[in-house]
């Protein structure tokens, strides 16, 4: 049972044909080959496949890609400026060194920039609390926490 | 370049495509006419295979192939090998039982590999798996090591009736016997050291593709050292030529040894392809990974620590028995032997140590080496048994260390190691400091006025990395070499491509490698390229686990770095008509001595490669040099940790406060990421503590925490900021001065904490809590001290 999907992705109007079963992740990973959000556990537990859709972050393992049907997604590979510029989100990860394998990296990132949206000047304690949902084996999330509060102070002062 | 690039804190090279999405992982490969693998895998712990009915998966829609055990045999796959032989205390060689890659008439685990079906679709073949009827007898299972020994337990291998796999002991028994029998005090630990499960986020994943034309196979794979993969998967499994073999590693999430080993899917998705003329994929779901990555620890362990009347250690023994699961992985049987009791001398001048380890086959996951492996088991015994004789003792548990440290190098263990150097007063010294251990009594009455009860714990570590060399790792039974190879590849214009055997799957080797090339010819890190992880393109690699990548891959590239430098010092003498011994070198510039003539690197790279005017008759043009280095000893990593704890008694509910680690790593690279490993290290060994516990039902043999709602890895939350410094004793035989500080964290910080907790808990009478010491854990040793008080 095939179904049509369209959807804006990063700014640009796709579609595609998909089985009604489809997941929104296997959509944006096998279909668009945007393979930057990634599958760490299939169960919304470990955060790698987050993205934004109208604006918030959602793991997109855990939706159907017709669920998605008219939204407007961001995945990673959206994130920085045409030109390259990474968010200064991207490059408070790289400043702090908040990223080791870089396989929850993506996730990580498109997390922190929607927590750092709602909640601008948050404590260590509540970013800590944020990712709850977005698992890293690597880093011990110390620099990730660092980078979190250095990002979202970046991202307030750009406004 | 004028500053010194080595100790800088350099940005990392690799960053700017995991931040940008376009990082390359085995699963985002999409090859041609892509298929895709699915596994049938046991349900059941121990049955045998009574028939499997592949006829309603091979007509489902998309399918391609379906393939089991009898194809495999048919088509003379051999089982996986395994790299180290143990022999034991008869002198009679380990049992190692068949590891086929697709199970043979019976399965011995639950995730055990029975069939794989391959389709159009992952889907598809997803949905033909749950077609296959296999039709088992099951067999009573067993998942504790110290069940399987016992009279009547289940056998899971014709070769190992009593399933076990080996009795192994190292050192003088009687002479250890006698120094306990004359000690003044002997404090006595039994414990678990518990089962984890690794749990990279990226899952495993391989991609294989045969091509006609070349008669060749390519296999990207998430692994931890790609030619010791083809190695085993061409020699000991398929039969193929190592030529014909391409292994690629590319960009993988995370590894702690989980990636070191050759799977059975890595096998079959190669060998698949060739018969279906189709790339055939498989990834890992998140329950795969859980049943079937190699797990980590899982000793069971008594501990005994003689002392004379100061306090000071004059005998050690430990009996600790080894879950293997249920067959032997890839350096299985090394990893409670060979990496672990050499390492219970730990800082100290204990002269007579006598270990024995019997190690067993379980109804459970293979376990090999995971994030220190066999470290952190040898660490925790030390450690636990140093600050439980310290507090039995009334004496301060640094200062029955300090009577008891090291101090005179090069020192020879009782456990066959010898330590070049180290400064472990140093490391210590720094990290009370750092932690304010001073002004620890006030914290702990104020906690104490709040309800809540305060430890503090220490755990001095050490371990040997820059694994290894090779004479003494074959003696001891490895069965492969342990040098790494490097190649530096000098382009005309100045811009350097290396070429390392170690792998990066997290560690920064892009920039670390980078830094130290850079450094060396003057050139700035942009203009050298690190490549690693493809057999293709590097010349050889034993690949990087143990914490080897600088000390041992490090090494290579300063040797090929020297050949270089030999070669651009004859081109310069001949540019500038000097004698060869009159040129000198230093960070990219060629100099004749006592004149003001000089050559850049650039210059003679050019040169090398436009050689208009070249020595011909005594040089080839070119420069491009590689080097392969087999170390001459161990690395010996050492540090000092200090962990707070606050606990809340009415729940168990235990907070870390504070973590402190002062580690000596030798010399330092880039303390960006050296930080980084050690946060990643302690936050592994911390979820050991509290929060990470395989279990397995003791009778079904099912997996009982098979996803992350219900094995625990640290959340951000679980874990503190952590305070680090180092201190610095440089490795003696390697030319960087450097040692390693990959798995330090994950073996300090078990005992760290644990020492913490039992700090805590000491004076209601609490002697130890087993790992992890979940609230429920700490709460129940809580209520039965209690109540024994009553």
């Amino acid at each position: 049972m095939s179904v049509k999907v369209s959807m804006k992705v990063n700014g640009k109007a796709v579609s595609g044909e998909v089985e009604e079963r489809t997941l929104l992740v296997t959509f944006i990973r096998e279909l668009l080959r945007l393979t930057g959000t990634h599958v760490g556990c299939d169960t919304a537990q470990c955060g790698a496949c987050t993205v934004s859709m109208n604006g918030a972050a959602v793991k997109s393992c855990s939706m159907l890609a017709m669920q998605a049907e008219g939204a407007d997604i961001t995945t990673i590979e959206g994130v920085a400026a045409a030109d390259g510029t990474l968010h200064p989100m991207q490059a408070a990860f790289k400043e702090h060194h908040g990223l080791q394998c870089g396989f929850c990296t993506p996730g990580m990132v498109m997390n922190a920039i929607d927590f750092a949206k709602k909640h601008p000047g948050a404590s260590e304690h509540e970013v800590r609390e944020a990712l709850e949902g977005n698992l890293c084996r690597c880093t011990g999330y110390h620099n990730i926490v660092k980078a979190i509060m250095a990002g979202s102070k970046a991202m307030a002062g750009a406004k | 370049m004028s500053a010194s690039l080595i100790g800088a804190r350099v940005q990392r090279k690799e960053d700017y495509r995991f931040l940008t999405g376009a990082g390359q992982y085995t699963d985002d490969v999409i090859l041609p006419h892509q298929s895709y693998a699915a596994f049938v895998r046991s349900p059941h712990a121990h049955a045998t295979i009574k028939s499997i009915k592949t006829d309603k998966a091979k007509k489902a829609p998309g399918v391609l192939g379906v393939y089991t055990g009898e194809d495999a045999a048919a088509a003379k796959l051999g089982g996986l090998p395994c790299g180290w032989l143990i022999t034991d205390v008869n002198g009679q060689p380990m049992k190692e039982p068949p590891h086929p890659v697709l199970a043979q008439g019976k399965v011995r685990y639950v995730g055990d590999q029975v069939a794989v079906v391959v389709a159009e679709t992952a889907e598809q073949a997803r949905d033909a798996a749950e077609l296959v009827e296999v039709n088992y007898d099951v067999l009573p299972a067993v998942v504790d090591a110290a069940k399987a020994t016992q009279k009547g337990a289940p056998a899971l291998h014709e070769i190992a009736p009593d399933n076990t796999c080996y009795v192994w002991a190292l050192g003088d028994k009687a002479a250890v016997d006698a120094a306990f029998a004359k000690a003044a005090h002997v404090t006595k630990l039994e414990f678990v050291n518990n089962r984890l499960i690794p749990n990279a986020i990226e899952p495993r994943a391989a991609n294989g593709s045969y091509n006609r034309a070349e008669d060749g196979y390519t296999l990207y794979v998430a692994n931890q050292n790609p030619h010791v993969e083809r190695l085993l998967m061409t020699a000991f499994v398929m039969g193929l030529p190592e030529h014909k073999v391409r292994v690629v590693a590319p960009d993988v999430g995370g590894g702690f040894g989980s990636k070191i080993f050759l799977y059975p899917e890595d096998v079959v998705v190669t060998w698949a392809s060739r018969q279906l003329g189709r790339p055939v994929k498989w990834t890992a779901e998140r329950s795969e990974s859980f049943l079937t990555d190699a797990h980590g620890r899982d000793h069971h362990t008594i501990a005994e620590m003689a002392m004379d009347k100061d306090g000071k250690f004059v005998g050690m023994r430990v009996h600790t028995t080894a879950n293997l699961g249920a067959y032997l992985s890839t350096f299985a049987s090394a990893v409670p032997t060979i990496l672990y009791a050499t390492l219970l001398s730990g800082q100290y001048t204990t002269p007579l140590i006598y270990c024995e380890v019997k190690a067993v086959f379980t109804n459970t996951a293979p376990v090999d080496a995971l994030r220190g492996a066999g470290r952190p088991e040898a660490t925790y015994v030390v450690e636990r048994l140093v600050e439980t004789a310290a507090r039995e003792m009334k004496l301060d548990p640094t200062e029955i260390r300090r009577r008891n440290f090291v101090r005179q190098f090069p020192y020879q263990t009782a456990v066959a190691l010898q330590y070049d150097t180290g400064n472990y007063e140093a490391t210590l010294d720094a990290a009370l400091k750092m932690a304010d251990v001073a002004g620890f009594a006030k914290r702990k009455e104020e906690a104490a006025k709040r309800g809540k009860l305060r430890g503090l714990g220490y755990a001095a570590y050490i371990e040997a990395c820059g694994i290894a060399p090779s004479a003494v790792a074959g003696s001891l039974g490895a069965r492969a070499g342990l040098f790494e190879a490097g190649e530096i590849r000098v382009h005309p214009t100045g811009s350097v491509t290396v070429f390392t055997g170690s792998h990066s799957h997290g560690q920064g080797h892009e920039t670390t490698f980078a830094q130290v090339v850079a450094d060396r010819l003057g050139l700035s890190v942009e203009n050298v390229d690190i490549v690693h992880g493809d057999t293709s393109k590097v010349l050889f690699g034993m690949g990087t686990y143990g914490s080897r990548s600088i000390a041992v891959g490090g090494t290579a590239i300063m040797k090929a770095l020297d050949k270089i430098i030999d070669k651009g010092k004859k081109i310069a003498a001949h540019l500038m008509e000097a004698s060869e011994g009159d040129v000198e070198y230093d960070k990219g510039i060629f100099k004749v001595s006592g004149t003001d003539k000089q050559k850049a690197f650039g210059e003679i790279a050019f040169a090398a490669y436009v050689p208009h005017n070249y020595p011909h008759d005594k040089l080839e043009p070119g420069l491009n040099e590689n080097a392969f280095y087999d170390p001459s000893n161990f690395t010996f990593p050492a540090g000092s940790y200090v962990c707070e704890v606050e606990i809340d008694p009415d729940t168990g509910q235990t907070k870390i406060v504070n973590f402190t680690a002062v580690d000596d790593f030798g010399k330092i690279i880039n303390p960006m990421i050296v930080e980084g490993q050690v946060h990643g290290g302690l936050t592994h060994g911390i979820g050991q503590a509290l929060t990470e516990g395989c279990r397995y039902d003791p009778d079904s043999g099912q997996l009982v925490t098979g996803s992350f709602t219900d094995y625990c890895i640290p959340r951000a939350d679980d874990v503190p900021s952590y305070q680090l410094d180092t201190r610095e004793t440089p490795c003696t035989h390697n030319p960087l001065g450097v040692k390693g500080c990959g798995e330090a964290g994950a073996i300090g910080a078990p005992a760290a904490v644990m020492n913490a907790i039992t700090d805590a808990l000491w004076s209601m009478g609490v002697k130890d809590v087993p790992m992890p010491a979940t609230a429920q854990t700490v709460w129940k040793a809580i209520q039965n001290a209690s109540k024994k008080a009553a």
